[in-house]
């Protein structure tokens, strides 16, 4: 009993400390409008509703599967930055760095933990976009962030593609090679595809091995040393930054077409 | 003072400090057209920086050495690192194999023992000629242009000239070097 006052007094103590104020402005949350204000007030709870409803944490409804696709995204994020503490994107230490960091770096697993969420992040991705299909949730007013979710999709893959390349061993090397070469028959943009043929000045054609998609995908006309510094710029910085961009207008349009849909 | 006087000096006084309408509206439409301007001219900077000037890669044509560096019935595969190339000779002529298989980009390995070239990736397979024969492949093997070099005799080979045998191209005479 003293203890639970005495526990008590401290709380009250702390919580009335300029440094906790300054912080947290609206004090316990323990009025309806004290948690609004402390979700609306807070940089990272504003994305989140200020109220979900019971069929929203509804394991058996929604599967956790997009919840389970950004926790996995945060994991990749922190794993692929430790990584880029050892890995050396040129073709003389790639390969090396990638053995290195599996063998001679402590936790070496840090590199399969890295692996392995990639692949069951790619795996969440489409149990996600199942249920939300399955449950009927692309439907108006929701049509927009379905749109959106399918652009996360295409990057989540797109992710998956460059960090493919990075290890720089034969399985990446012709991987990369094979899923490029796609590229070529791009419509208007790729040397082989359909119209570039027609894209000429004076007979002399525009899109050529050395100017086309492929061309600008790979940094060269071989998969080697520019294609593997490009796939890392893409795969560290710039798809991350997108993806990261779009899932909080993902997560901010749940919010604003209705929360998350309840079953029918 | 006049009425008219007066509505002459507010009027002169009022067009030397407001923009007229149709002034305001033109000088709006230069800003706009000069930032659209800018902007197209950022994006195409950025787009152009993506395509570098200068590649480290391989030359697309190059010098093999005379043609009795190689051995009838054989395919050499010296050049197969560096230029990906296999230069075969028989009976009758010398020809220039590139070796990317025309399935999905692969280098194909040369089997010796079985007399065949054969993809790793998906199992396609090519006689000694490049005609294919077996897995996913669509096509042949492409042959690069090969002639010999006025200057010094050697063998020249240019992978940019490519002849495709479903074109009927292999008969062109610089997909070969006929064997005198």
């Amino acid at each position: 009993m003293n203890l639970e006052k005495s526990w008590r007094r401290l709380q009250q103590q702390v919580v009335e400390t300029q440094v906790w104020k300054s912080i947290f402005r609206v004090g316990i949350p323990n009025t309806n409008r004290k948690r609004v204000l402390a979700v609306l007030g807070n940089v990272v709870l504003h994305l989140h509703p200020v109220k979900t409803r019971k069929s929203g944490v509804k394991m058996r409804y929604t599967w956790c599967a997009g919840g389970m696709t950004f926790f996995l995204f945060l994991v990749l994020t922190f794993t692929g930055l430790l990584l880029m503490f050892y890995y050396r994107p040129t073709i003389e230490y790639a390969y090396g760095d990638m053995l290195d960091l599996r063998e001679q770096v402590p936790f070496g697993i840090m590199r399969e933990m890295h692996r392995w969420g990639a692949h069951a992040m790619v795996i969440t991705v489409w149990i996600h976009m199942f249920r939300v299909f399955m449950t009927g949730s692309y439907k108006p007013p929701r049509e927009f962030n379905w749109n959106v979710g399918v652009v996360l999709l295409v990057l989540t893959l797109l992710l998956s593609f460059t960090g493919y390349l990075l290890p720089w061993d034969q399985l990446a090397i012709w991987a990369i090679t094979v899923g490029s070469n796609m590229a070529r028959a791009t419509p208007l943009a790729g040397y082989e595809g359909p119209f570039a043929a027609q894209i000429a000045f004076n007979g002399v054609n525009l899109v050529t091995a050395g100017s086309d998609a492929r061309f600008g995908l790979l940094g060269g006309r071989i998969v080697g040393a520019n294609a593997l510094l490009r796939f890392y710029v893409l795969h560290c910085v710039f798809i991350p930054l997108i993806a990261a961009f779009l899932m909080a207008v993902h997560f901010w349009r749940v919010r604003k077409d209705g929360g998350i849909s309840g079953p029918l | 003072m006049t009425e008219s006087e007066s509505r002459g000096v507010s009027a002169a006084g009022s067009a030397a400090v407001a923009p007229t309408r149709r002034g305001f509206i033109s000088w709006l439409a230069v800003g706009w057209l000069a930032f659209a301007a800018g902007i197209g001219a950022f994006v195409t900077t950025m787009a152009r920086f993506l395509f570098p000037n200068v590649l480290f890669e391989p030359p697309s044509s190059f010098k093999a050495g005379y043609p009795s560096d190689y051995q009838v019935g054989e395919v050499d595969e010296r050049w197969k690192e560096k230029y990906q190339i296999w230069v075969v000779r028989n009976t009758e002529m010398t020809y220039a194999l590139i070796t990317v298989c025309t399935h999905l980009g692969c280098i194909p390995n040369w089997l010796a023992s079985q007399n065949k070239f054969k993809c790793p990736c998906h199992g396609s397979g090519y006689y000694r000629s490049g005609i294919n024969f077996e897995g996913p492949t669509p096509r042949p093997l492409e042959r690069a242009a090969i002639s010999i070099s006025p200057e010094d005799g050697q063998i020249f080979i240019e992978k940019a000239r490519k002849f495709l045998y479903e074109k009927g191209q292999w008969t062109d005479p610089a997909a070969s070097i006929k064997t005198t």
